[in-house]
Formats: C-alpha cells, sequence, structure tokens
C-alpha cells in the first residue's frame, strides 16, 4: 500500500491555534503518513526557538472562562493590560494539569517523525524574519513548492 | 490479561501523547512481540483501536478497568 500523505498548511500564531497542526501532524506520523505543514504568515511564529505565543480572550466568544467570568466580566475588561498575559498562563498551566503535552514536545515529536516544516519563504521576507530565530530542520519555500506535496496528499487542511 | 513483552504506562497523558509513545515504543520492538499500554485517556480506547486498524498492528484486547484502560498491541 502506498504510503499516505497529509499537507497542513498552518497560518495562525496564537497558543491555543498552535496545537491542531502539531498534534495531527505527529499523529498522522505515527500512523504512517507522509506529512508536510507548510509555515505562512502568524504560522511561523510555531518555528522560533523560543515560542512566546499567547492566547487572547478578545474576539472569541468560544473560550471557556474560569470562575464564569464570561458572566460578570465585561468585554471591554478583557482588553485591559495584562488580561492576555494572565489568560495565557491560565491555559498553559490548565493544559500541564490536564497531560496535554506542551508545543514544544509536540514539535520535537514531529521532527523525530521526520514531518517535513516548511516555512513560507516570502512570509520571511515581508516580516524581516531572521532564520537563526528558527528551529533546525526547517525548510524554505513557497507555494508552487507546497502545491508539488499538497497536489498528490490524501488529506490537506487549512489552519 | 495475556502476557506481553513491554509495558507502557500513558496515565495521565492526554492525546495524542499516549499513540504517540505507543508507537515509538513499538518501533523498537520486533514483529510479534506484544505490548501493553495503561492509559487514563477516555478518548484512547477509540484511538488505540484506530490507530491498530491503521498500522496493521493487531489490538489484542481493550479494556477498562474503572478509569484505567489497558491495550495489548501485538506488532506487526
Amino acid at each position: 500500500m502506498e504510503q499516505k500523505k497529509l499537507a497542513i498548511i498552518a497560518t495562525k500564531g496564537s497558543l491555543d491555534w498552535a496545537y491542531p497542526p502539531f498534534i495531527l501532524a505527529s499523529t498522522a506520523a505515527a500512523l504512517g503518513y507522509e506529512v508536510q505543514i507548510f509555515f505562512t504568515f502568524y504560522g511561523l511564529q510555531l518555528l522560533k526557538k523560543k515560542l512566546a505565543l499567547e492566547v487572547t480572550p478578545l474576539g472569541n466568544p468560544g473560550m471557556p472562562m474560569p470562575l464564569g467570568m464570561d458572566k460578570w466580566f465585561p468585554v471591554l475588561g478583557l482588553a485591559l493590560p495584562g488580561m492576555q498575559g494572565m489568560m495565557t498562563a491560565m491555559m498553559k498551566k490548565k493544559m500541564k494539569d490536564k497531560g496535554v503535552a506542551s508545543l514544544e514536545v509536540l514539535r520535537e515529536l514531529c521532527q523525530e517523525a521526520e514531518v517535513k516544516l516548511i516555512a513560507c519563504q516570502m512570509t520571511v521576507d515581508l516580516f524581516d524574519m531572521e532564520k537563526m530565530h528558527f528551529i533546525d530542520g526547517v525548510e524554505y519555500a513557497g507555494a508552487a513548492a507546497f502545491f508539488e506535496f499538497a497536489g498528490e496528499s490524501d488529506i490537506c487542511l487549512y489552519i | 490479561m495475556a502476557d506481553f513483552d513491554q509495558e507502557l504506562d500513558a496515565s495521565g497523558l492526554n492525546c495524542p501523547l499516549p499513540i504517540l509513545r505507543a508507537k515509538k515504543t513499538l518501533n523498537a520492538m520486533s514483529s510479534g512481540q506484544v505490548l501493553h499500554i495503561i492509559a487514563t485517556d477516555p478518548g484512547s480506547v477509540k484511538d488505540f483501536d484506530a490507530f491498530a486498524k491503521q498500522t496493521g498492528n493487531e489490538l489484542m484486547e481493550s479494556k477498562d478497568e474503572g478509569g484505567k484502560f489497558h491495550f495489548l498491541i501485538k506488532k506487526s
């Protein structure tokens, strides 16, 4: 049987949205898939050596808030300085308590499983990002290179 | 529970870690050997079933012992 292929485009650079690409990619690799993730725009944050990702409660009505805060906290309150940092700390603690792997660990597992991590060269240039800030093993390519793999993939996800 | 060659305690770990650890452990085992996995993630029941179907490794046993889930997987 020919090896199945999974292609993912990762476009988001927040703590919560960083999870799906790495969870799906590592799991697919464990199931025998050949996997590539193409990181573009804010998704490039997921390739930084030092991850400084945050989660924002702003404009996110689906986010479960601790202590029923969503009931009595006005939306404007969520924009207060420090609120985002607090939400990020809470989310990280919750994930740790529930045995959810850290992003660093998941990313490492992806690399161990030979998931190919590709950074969008155009966005790297656009945001004047330095390659030295990205983890080792990242490849740099453009849209056409991604399609070469995505066109043959069995599953293609835009996250 | 039948005999096994190796044991993996994935208690307290959440999706997808039990599967990833199991895969890693199986990689180091030889064909026909049996891995015993213990997990507490309720999602792992369906996940190990799906893992076995997709990887060709046989899920010999899957049981729930009061919140602890036990799996026996034979490497193909």
